[in-house]
């Protein structure tokens, strides 16, 4: 097999059998003339780490505030554990909410802050269940030695860790996560994450966690949802959506740097790029026109100097620790190489890369769908931008994935 | 003769907090450097006291072998981009883009063929007539950037131009930088907290912290020869991998045991800066430089495991503590799974373990 088409499940993507802790049914919720959520179904397993992956404007921060009962949808149901929550107040829900932005009361000490949610009216927990309680949660995220401190007089990092420690001490059944960790700066955030996961494997509670940050996606979720302009394109594990993603929206939104799209048609039993280079072989079925998705990792360089494959020029070196991104005009086109760490390749120099046919994966410019259209006009025209394509409009048209492999 | 150079330069502010303390660097003609530290570093105030916006409390600042330390700003021939895109919302893009050459006083035909040039350089030609609330964030740093470049200066000073973008417009944006400033070759100070950032796009990283520079050097040097472990933690993503251990025995190479015994290690010393100061030593290896293997001496089990589309981070508690390594995206290993580990001894840095200054 020299090919493989896209594929993967568009929508819920239950894990077979299961009974869902949450379901949402058909969630659709308007602001104005903005749409900002359309018939979303999603589910998320009782012990499972749901990120909700979208660029700014998705509709990530809606849906949350939505299952946590701020924003009453105009459509839809929300059940959890087959209770319908749709029409309850966000106290009655058991869930608990912890944004980008912290939200502690600053003169207030670390503890006093931990305390508060648990002092809440109607919740009547004796003094000693409550100092157990925040004792467990201080131990849990090691900031036992900050409690008698004054919140303002905590770090980012410090502040992110009580915040969390305020959304664990009410121990609910859900945790909701806005962007956690996008205020704190990088070397935070990278330990955080793995912090996050293992707090929650141990709570053993469903969390869904919104981002706009593909590394955290990737690297924390046990299934991604990728969300764009209200509507889901994608659901499923983070290697599922990186290695076959349904549409070249969805493949953009993951992989840093961004998955090359070439368009190529076929000729001769090989799919050809732009000026006419012969890139992978092509079956001999479908569209003769596609737009070729291959992920930058997944295009060597061929070290054979006798090799007659089409040379390219190295426009740009980055170096970035283990491996290199080259940026090198081929093909007629521009694209992206990651290559291992080796003898140094300077700007100008001339390489002869080579695809991973396996990896490759075929969109096809096929216009039925018009959700695909809407989308695919703006990510395609910033990546068309990105390569400094004179001619955007020609990316205009939408591409979809001609069949879904099972 | 360097293009600028930095001699002892302090700011103190009135209340005695001292923001730089005393750093020497230069740069060549056409050089990118990037100043990289964690916020409260002093790379900003350092950036400020070249760009003329902070004085300096001591010190000297030269630019094309002028000394410039108490000249204005306009003085100092000096492109800025900041964080915040500052257009103007009134004016249109082509306006934005020509208002420093018409500031300037250059006549109406040069100025409209000059922000022709730049905007097509840039990809900008179809937003010539729009105004900066019709364009993305990413399309308004761009104007921003085109609006430095248009008036061609002898020097760019950046300071985190990306730091309000997604991560997407990100990556093009500093692709965008680096082949301006390869095309231009103007000489670019450039401040960032992303290490990665100023890895892809320095040709010599200042790392500081606390006001002091840690290491001068190419992205290469501060990667695999970090100059202390602040360098070590801080450049790479994870940063290094740490292990305590004993000295047992120096001369020209450094024999490592590290603290419960399980791990010997004889580590060459390339140039030797002296002797260790203390007994204890700090081992430093890179996630892509620790191996599974099933004979390896070290033994530990899997923690977690963070898949990142191209490779695999896995979390490993050791004997020797928490260690990290970098495997390929396709073999999974559960949590809990018992794993053996192998360094790659060649690939190491060794700190001293009271000064944590590599040895």
């Amino acid at each position: 097999m020299s090919e493989r088409e896209a594929g993967g499940t568009v929508g819920v993507g239950a894990r077979s059998g299961a009974v869902p802790f949450l379901a949402a049914r058909g969630v659709s919720k308007r602001f104005g003339a903005n749409q900002a959520l359309e018939q979303i179904d999603l589910d998320v397993a009782h012990d499972e780490l749901l990120v909700v992956l979208g660029p700014t404007g998705a509709g990530k921060t809606t849906l949350l505030r939505t299952i946590a009962g701020l924003e009453r949808p105009d459509a839809g149901r929300i059940v959890v554990e087959g209770r319908d929550l749709t029409g309850l107040s966000p106290a009655a829900r058991d869930v608990a909410l912890v944004f980008q932005n912290f939200s502690l009361y600053p003169r207030w000490t670390v503890r006093k802050n931990l305390e508060f949610p648990l002092r809440a009216p109607g919740r009547n927990l004796p003094g000693a269940e409550i100092r157990r309680r925040i004792e467990w949660a201080a131990e849990l995220l090691s900031i036992t030695r900050y409690l008698e401190r004054e919140a303002s007089r905590l770090s980012g990092g410090e502040m992110q860790r009580v915040a969390i420690g305020r959304a664990i001490v009410r121990r609910p059944s859900l945790f909701l996560m806005d962007e956690p960790l996008t205020n704190l700066d990088a070397k935070l955030r990278e330990a955080l994450r793995v912090e996050l996961v293992q707090l929650r494997r141990q709570l053993a509670t469903p969390m869904i966690f919104v981002t706009h940050d593909q590394t955290e996606a990737l690297s924390m979720a046990d299934r991604i949802v990728v969300l764009s302009e209200g509507r889901i394109l994608q659901t499923g594990t983070p290697r599922e959506i990186y290695e076959r993603p349904v549409s070249p929206v969805v493949a953009l939104q993951l992989g840093q740097p961004a998955i090359n799209l070439l368009r190529v048609r076929r000729q001769a039993g090989h799919w050809l790029g732009a000026d006419g280079t012969p890139l992978i072989a092509a079956e001999d079925a479908g569209p003769a026109e596609r737009v070729l998705g291959i992920r930058p990792e997944h295009i060597a360089l061929d070290p054979d100097p006798g090799s007659t494959s089409a040379e390219g020029v190295v426009r740009i070196v980055e170096y970035i620790g283990p491996t290199t991104t080259l940026l090198v005009d081929w093909a007629g086109d521009r694209v992206h190489i990651v290559v291992p760490r080796r003898a140094a390749l300077r700007p100008g120099d001339r390489v002869r890369p080579r695809i991973d046919a396996t990896r490759a994966v075929l969109f096809s410019p096929d216009q039925r769908d018009g959700l695909a259209e809407a989308a695919h006009g703006g990510a395609l025209a910033r990546a068309s931008l990105h390569r400094r394509d004179p001619d955007c409009s020609a990316h205009r048209a939408s591409y979809h994935p001609t069949e879904e492999v099972p | 003769m360097s293009y600028l150079r930095l001699e002892r330069l302090e700011k103190t502010y009135p209340g005695g907090t001292r923001a730089v303390d005393g750093i020497d660097f230069s740069a060549e003609q056409g050089e990118f450097i990037v100043l990289l530290g964690p916020s409260g570093c002093g790379k900003t105030t350092t950036l400020r006291m070249i760009a003329g916006l902070e004085l300096a409390t001591g010190g000297k600042i030269h630019i094309a072998g002028r000394e410039v330390t108490r000249l204005r700003p306009s003085q100092r021939d000096i492109g800025m981009v900041f964080q915040f895109y500052a257009l103007y919302p009134h004016l249109s893009v082509r306006d934005n883009i020509a208002f420093p050459l018409r500031a300037a006083g250059l006549d109406v035909a040069e100025t409209a063929r000059r922000v022709l040039a730049v905007a097509e350089q840039m990809g900008l030609g179809r937003l010539l007539d729009l105004y900066p609330k019709q364009l993305s964030g990413g399309d308004q740093q761009k104007i921003a950037l085109a609006r430095a470049i248009v008036r061609r200066p002898a020097m760019f000073l950046m300071d985190e131009p990306l730091g309000t973008l997604d991560a997407d417009q990100r990556l093009a944006m500093r692709e965008l930088i680096r082949s301006e400033q390869l095309d231009s070759r103007v000489t670019t100070v450039y401040v960032t907290h992303d290490q990665e950032e100023a890895m892809s796009l320095a040709d010599r990283i200042v790392v500081m912290s606390q006001g002091r520079i840690r290491q001068v050097g190419t992205p290469a040097e501060v990667y695999d020869r970090p100059a202390d472990r602040f360098v070590a933690m801080f450049v790479g993503s994870p940063g290094m991998n740490f292990i305590a251990c004993q000295v047992s025995s120096m001369q020209d190479r450094l024999q490592l045991v590290s603290e419960q015994g399980q791990l010997r290690l004889d580590v060459p010393l390339v140039e030797p800066r002296g002797g260790p100061t203390s007994t204890s030593a700090v081992l430093g290896i890179r996630c892509e430089h620790v191996h599974e293997d099933g004979d390896g001496p070290i033994h530990g089990r899997v923690l977690t495991e963070e898949y990142l589309g191209s490779a695999r981070l896995v979390h490993v508690d050791t004997q020797c503590g928490r260690l990290v390594l970098r495997s390929g995206a396709t073999t999974s290993l559960g949590p809990g799974s018992a794993i053996r580990l192998r360094l790659d001894a060649a690939q190491a840095s060794v700190f001293d373990g009271a000064t944590e200054v590599r040895l």
